[in-house]
């Protein structure tokens, strides 16, 4: 039988791993969303065992949520990096200094 | 058989992860996320969790990626600079990570949620319908939560189109700049003497 604690540990390797993604590729914009795709499957993932585990379909249903807000925000992220491409002709974050922040 | 289906869908899982976050060509990354969705639809389908699964293939594999797809191949990115720092900032990113799953596995590890802390449920039966449950519950206890949802995703649509819509040279008309016309915009009154003109015959003669 699998435990509880496999998959937690899974979700929260796939989250380390994108967490280590969003350090090394932190001037690729397109990379860095991706990135933050894969820490919500990875939170998706533990609501879920823990949906199973306790019997309790509310996690299912959050995840549910969790999915549509997702959706939503990749578009917008997207629509956003094309203006941004439009206007700039760059990605890089690096190059994104007009707010001197 | 359900350990080993586990662990294949694991190390794939993780294998893909990797490459998402390694690999250079942005293409290529796109393409290993959607086989990182996929495998992880197949362990949410461990977990007795059919009709999410479906719809992660729906929309995420559908939808989210195939526009990421599409944004990646329609942009014409320079490489090269986005490249920059990668090494740089590898043992920094490595590091990070090896502390956040160290801790997280000293708190969610198998002396906190072990088998013999909270047992594996017992599956359900052939005639147990996951997606009849989720609505059950979606329509009843959730049908406000699920209104605002699609609230948030007709305000993305609005949002998607409004920031990346061309605003062309329209030919349509402004009615009211059309009614706030007063006579001074148009109308040019020109004073000039009064010529009196040359006799018409006489012209054709003398040409």
């Amino acid at each position: 039988m699998i435990a509880l604690s496999d998959f937690l540990i899974l979700g929260a390797l796939l989250f380390s791993i994108s967490m280590a993604g969003i350090f090394i590729n932190r001037k690729n914009i397109i990379i860095l969303l991706m990135c933050i795709e894969l820490m919500l499957l990875a939170v998706n993932l533990n609501f879920i065992a823990f949906a199973h585990y306790s019997g309790d379909l509310a996690g299912q249903v959050f995840v549910f949520f969790i999915l549509t807000v997702a959706a939503a925000e990749a578009a917008i992220g997207l629509a956003i990096l094309v203006v941004l491409f439009r206007n700039k002709h760059t990605i890089n974050v690096a190059d994104l200094d007009n707010l001197k922040g | 058989m359900e350990q080993i289906l586990f662990y294949c869908f694991s190390t794939l899982l993780l294998f893909a992860a990797t490459m998402v976050v390694t690999v250079r060509n942005p293409v290529k990354s796109a393409l290993f996320l959607i086989l990182a969705f996929f495998t992880s639809a197949g362990i949410w389908m461990l977990l007795d969790d059919e009709f999410l699964a479906i719809t992660l293939v729906l929309v995420y594999v559908g939808a989210v990626m195939v526009l990421f797809l599409f944004v990646v191949m329609m942009l014409d990115i320079d490489l090269a600079p986005l490249q920059e720092g990668f090494t740089q900032y590898l043992p920094l990113g490595i590091l990070v990570a090896v502390l956040i799953t160290m801790e997280m596995v000293a708190v969610l590890g198998a002396s906190h949620f072990g088998l013999d802390i909270i047992a594996a449920p017992a599956h359900h039966l052939a005639g147990y319908s996951n997606t009849k449950e989720i609505g059950m519950s979606l329509y009843t206890h959730y049908v406000y939560p699920f209104e605002i949802a699609s609230v948030i995703l007709t305000v993305a649509i609005v949002a998607a189109i409004t920031l990346t819509l061309r605003t062309k040279k329209s030919k349509s008309q402004d009615i009211s700049q059309q009614v706030k016309v007063c006579k001074e915009d148009r109308l040019r009154i020109v004073k000039m003497d009064a010529v009196k003109p040359k006799n018409k015959d006489s012209s054709e003669a003398n040409s």
